[in-house]
């Protein structure tokens, strides 16, 4: 601890949201700073790098009106923390954990660096639960499970917020029964006593926030929220989600809560580190996405996960809109290559009028194989899975073949695929906003393989 | 005498300069973090710290300890879980909690634990650095103490000694312990190499058929995200034919490490029915762990991996991901402002690739024995592109090219390893090996495997556009069977009993297919008809 409180008021330079200072006598990295602005406006900062006695912040919050003369910087000796309390829940905060939702701020309970800490490897517990989202494309074919990070890639324009607001209202985590034989028990639905959403918009439009504000309210509870809106400063972008993931590793692993994270865009996000990475004038990689990208983003996605010995888990549903539909951008790219899967949508059976549109063949959920069977979901899963799968690639690829012979030119057993393969989209997948649980997901499946005389034994 | 902490950027700091060296270790701030000379300038020094600088301050002091960035030696490493910096992520979670909270050291190995040490040498007998002074039972492996300097021993032991405490003593009064510390960026000492020839056998059809690798070889598995690399390099480390495995998780996923640890667990070693754990040593920096860590974790497994191969053990040791590792390299660069070379990495990336490739090897040890250490690597190249410059500086230095592919992990086909471009600079002589220890029709079954997966993609082109109704009967059949034999030779489930195939079974296995497109093409010539 420091014994004095420094004033300094020996701006150098003022650059988007960097500020320089000089003649600072003692700073440390990651240090909270308070920026009083000539205008009385009171922003937080943190110390980004330490040359001598010169210190470079960047400010949370907008610079604009900031001035080299009249702008006075505090430091406060602290890392920046996220008070936290089990009172976060059912609340709505904006990117600076400020309370937007017209109630007063909680007492928090304590405080917690946001940035959290790595989880020991040898301290983790593998991801094996079910989480019922509700989907059947995702509960029978792309099983999530507590502690993974699943992403969702969408294009402009795709649904992703309809999907999104599916799994905020639909998510649960089904209690384990002992199952009856062949898998024919069943789930009670349970309250949602110790399972909560986290739910992280970022650089959100006025239309999508209404939207979202509307699932929140018919939500009634149950949900954490925290909102920037794309007209905030861009630094709270950067701040939303780490804030959001202090509180969800409280309510995990110290209350022993279930948490399921949804994060909307990942994009904005990106873009925002992008954003500022250019005014550090830092070396810009691929498509101008700073080089160490794809540890920041690592820093987020890897704090999903469960605990040897502790109850309660951290389950990541991110959210990240490929440009230009293009799944080798940078953005999908180091998102798939941190985390475990990917969920895709499609333009084309959007067009056809199929939601949630999924695309099968390049979704996979890799951590799926220990969260289904006997003891989890059915016993049957695996095999209907593998199945539908199965026919399904085989009905794309004769779609082709379809296209350059025509119909009238493949043998029966063809055409039997292509129709299975219609039947699956319109009716395993696309679903609207009905909720399924998994036991009518895995009928609905097992009845079209039936009804096509691809049964399973 | 104390230094203070002039400048903080990232993972470096700048340091006042007085009487500091080049790669000297240090202990940085009141949290005390490893830290390393990197660069000295006129007026500072720059030091590379290992962990997390969040919290460090202006003034803070920084303590020299004296040596480079070190592991330590001696029994107690098998079966151990260790960070980038070797420490023991068992013991740190025990004493710290689920979190890794920085600034504590632990030594690698366990310093109250007794083993029991078997001299081989006697007081009288001259030594020399390198030579064997006894052994110690680590499991199941004998584990070999060397000499680390020369005289005459006045004094050995001879039953139970902790790490802590000498095991004999030379002429010139120096003690010798059971465990020492080496410098982790030195390649350790051997008499001699030679050139690999004898078959590392992975138990992946794919691989031991098509592109067989050798032991004291280097290979690299590029491929995008989704394309089986991890699971690849899992499956190999399950069932390899070595002895000791050293896997490292450089910059990857915490979950995938927990999963594989529980499997680990569990399994037996096929070759020995052992327990799989071990023979296994795991370096763990996941992504959200320090970089500058991440990117001195390869070579704390490098020397780990030597330090067994200097006990006359083939040793082999698989890193996921090489390309995390470069990265790391690449944030630190930036941060020392160095000029950058292509994408932003520094123009030393090919060299530093190259050197750490040639550390494997077989060789013979200081004490006369034949120890080799393997590598196999995996590279993550952005979008999947191979044209990137880890991917290209990896293609020069590598023994064995074995390219995943995103369209063949899309069908499921895995793993997905393409069976065109791959390659194996060593096929030639583990072919002639397994040729004449396994079966004698080896080379000519790999010869019309080949040939029969080169003869479909021909005729692919012409069945995507008339059907393969449309084909003729020779090429129906043809299709037919390189179908069975990319789905039911090549392709390889790791999570069924098959996933691991031992030589005797991948080549009966080949030759069914062979045998049987034979037989049908036989047949057809005798008039029978496709169907039948
Ligand atoms: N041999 C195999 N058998 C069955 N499934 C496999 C096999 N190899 C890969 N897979 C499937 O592919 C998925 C991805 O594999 P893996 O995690 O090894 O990819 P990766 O190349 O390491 O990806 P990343 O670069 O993102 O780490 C697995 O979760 C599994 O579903
Ligand atoms: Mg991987």
């Amino acid at each position: 601890m420091r014994l004095s409180e420094h004033i300094y008021s020996t701006i150098t330079s003022i650059r988007g949201p960097l500020l320089f200072i000089d003649e600072v006598f003692t700073a440390r990295i990651g240090e909270v700073v308070r920026v009083h602005s000539p205008d009385g406006r009171i922003m937080d900062g943190e110390v980004l790098k330490i040359d001598a006695k010169t210190v470079l912040i960047q400010v949370y919050g907008e610079t604009r009106g900031l001035d080299i003369e009249n702008t006075s910087i505090v430091f406060a000796d602290t890392v920046k923390k996220a008070p936290l309390s089990t009172d976060i829940i059912g609340r709505i905060f904006n990117g600076s954990f400020a309370p937007i939702d017209g109630l007063p701020m909680f007492i928090p309970e304590k405080w917690s660096p946001i940035t959290g800490f790595p989880i020991n490897p040898s301290a983790r517990a593998r991801p094996e639960e079910f989480i019922e989202t509700g989907f059947s494309v995702i509960d029978g074919l792309n099983t999530l499970v507590k502690g993974q990070k699943l992403p969702i890639f969408s294009c402009a324009g795709l649904p992703s917020k309809e999907v999104a607001a599916g799994m905020l209202k639909n998510a649960i985590i089904p209690p384990v029964l002992p199952l009856a034989k062949g898998g024919e028990g069943g789930f009670v639905n349970r309250g949602k006593g110790d399972f909560v959403v986290v739910f992280v918009a970022i650089g959100l439009t006025y239309h999508e926030y209404s939207f979202y504000m509307n699932i929140l309210g018919e939500m009634k509870g149950g949900f954490v929220a925290f909102v920037n809106m794309a007209d905030e400063p861009v630094m709270e972008r950067l701040l939303a989600p780490r804030f959001a993931l202090a509180s969800a590793e409280y309510l995990a692993f110290e209350k022993g809560m279930d948490v399921l994270v949804v994060i909307t865009d990942m994009t904005n996000y990106c873009d925002a580190l992008r954003e500022v990475s250019t005014a550090r004038e830092e070396l810009p990689g691929r498509r101008g996405y700073p080089g160490y990208m794809y540890s920041d983003l690592a820093s987020i996605y890897e704090r999903a996960g469960r605990i040897k010995g502790i109850p309660g888990s951290v389950t990541m549903l991110p959210i990240v809109t490929m440009p230009e539909d293009d799944i080798t951008h940078p953005i999908p790219d180091l998102t798939g290559y941190i985390t475990e899967g990917q969920i895709v949508l499609n333009r084309e059976l959007h067009q056809k009028g199929i939601f949630p549109p999924v695309d099968v063949l390049p979704s996979l959920s890799r951590l799926m194989q220990r969260g289904i069977g006997e003891g989890h979901t059915r016993g049957d899963h695996r095999k209907i899975a593998n199945d539908l799968y199965k026919y399904y690639a085989k009905g794309r690829d004769l779609r082709r073949l379809e296209a350059i012979v025509g119909r009238d030119g493949m043998t029966d057993s063809d055409r039997q695929m292509l129709d299975f393969a219609d039947a699956f989209e319109r009716e395993f997948v696309n679903q609207r906003m009905e909720r399924r649980d998994v036991n009518e997901t895995l009928d609905i499946g097992l009845n079209i393989l039936k009804r096509f005389s691809l049964e399973v034994r | 005498m104390t230094r203070r902490i002039r400048g903080i950027s990232g993972p470096t700091v700048s340091v006042e300069f007085s009487g500091l060296k080049l790669y000297e270790r240090l202990y940085v701030g009141h949290a005390m973090l490893t830290g390393e000379v990197v660069r000295l300038d006129r007026d500072r020094a720059v030091v590379q710290v290992y962990e997390d600088t969040k919290g460090l301050g202006i003034d803070e002091p920084v303590n020299i300890v004296g040596m480079p960035l070190t592991v330590r030696l001696g029994p107690g490493l098998l079966a151990g879980m260790f960070d980038g910096l070797q420490r023991p992520l068992k013991r740190l979670r025990e004493d710290m909690g689920p979190f890794i909270i920085r600034g504590k050291q632990m030594y690698a190995l366990d310093h109250m634990k007794r083993w029991r040490f078997s001299p081989l040498k006697r007081k009288g007998d001259d030594v020399r650095t390198g030579d064997i002074l006894g052994y110690v039972e680590e499991g199941a492996f004998k584990h070999l103490i060397t000499c680390n300097c020369d005289g005459r021993i006045v004094w050995i032991t001879d039953g139970e000694f902790s790490l802590g405490e000498p095991i004999g003593k030379l002429e010139d009064g120096k003690e010798i312990f059971g465990c020492h510390e080496w410098p982790v960026r030195m390649s350790r000492p051997y008499k001699r190499k030679f050139p690999p020839s004898e078959p590392l056998v992975t138990g992946q059809r794919c691989i031991d058929f098509l592109f067989p690798i050798a032991r004291g070889g280097t290979v690299i598995l590029p491929g995008g995200f989704g394309t089986g690399k991890t699971i690849l390099e899992q499956a190999i480390a399950k069932s390899a034919d070595v002895d000791i495995v050293v896997y490292v998780g450089c910059g990857e996923r915490g979950n995938e490490m927990a999963d594989l640890i529980d499997e680990f667990a569990t399994l037996s070693d096929p070759w020995t029915g052992r327990g799989l754990m071990e023979r296994t040593i795991l370096v763990v920096n996941t992504s959200n762990m320090p970089v500058a860590a991440r990117e001195a974790s390869i070579y704390t497994a490098a020397t780990m991996a030597e330090y067994y191969r200097d006990m006359g053990y083939h040793v082999l040791l698989l890193a996921d991901s090489l390309s995390r590792w470069a990265e790391a390299l690449r944030e630190i660069s930036s941060s020392l402002e160095e000029m950058p070379g292509e994408e932003g990495y520094p123009t030393y990336l090919a060299s530093r690739l190259s050197g750490f490739f040639e550390r494997a090897g077989v060789v013979e040890t200081l004490s006369g024995r034949i120890g080799s250490l393997s590598m196999v690597l995996s590279v993550s190249p952005p979008g999947g592109d191979f044209t990137e410059p880890v991917t290209q500086a990896c293609l020069r230095a590598a023994g064995a090219f074995l390219m995943l592919d995103t369209s063949l992990a899309h069908r499921r086909h895995f793993p997905a390893i393409n069976y065109f471009q791959s390659y194996s600079l060593y096929e030639k002589d583990i072919v002639r090996h397994f040729n004449e220890q396994i079966s004698s029709e080896w080379a000519g079954l790999m010869q019309r495997c080949r040939e029969l997966l080169q003869a479909e993609e021909r005729l692919r082109e012409v069945a995507e556009i008339i059907g393969v109704e449309g084909l003729q009967d020779a090429d129906m059949i043809l299709m037919k069977v390189a179908e069975m034999i990319r789905i039911e030779f090549l392709c390889q489930n790791a999570y069924a009993e098959d996933a691991f195939s031992p030589p005797e079974k991948t080549v009966s296995k080949i030759r069914e297919v062979v045998e049987f497109y034979d037989s049908s093409i036989s047949r057809l010539r005798e008039g029978v008809s496709r169907n039948q």
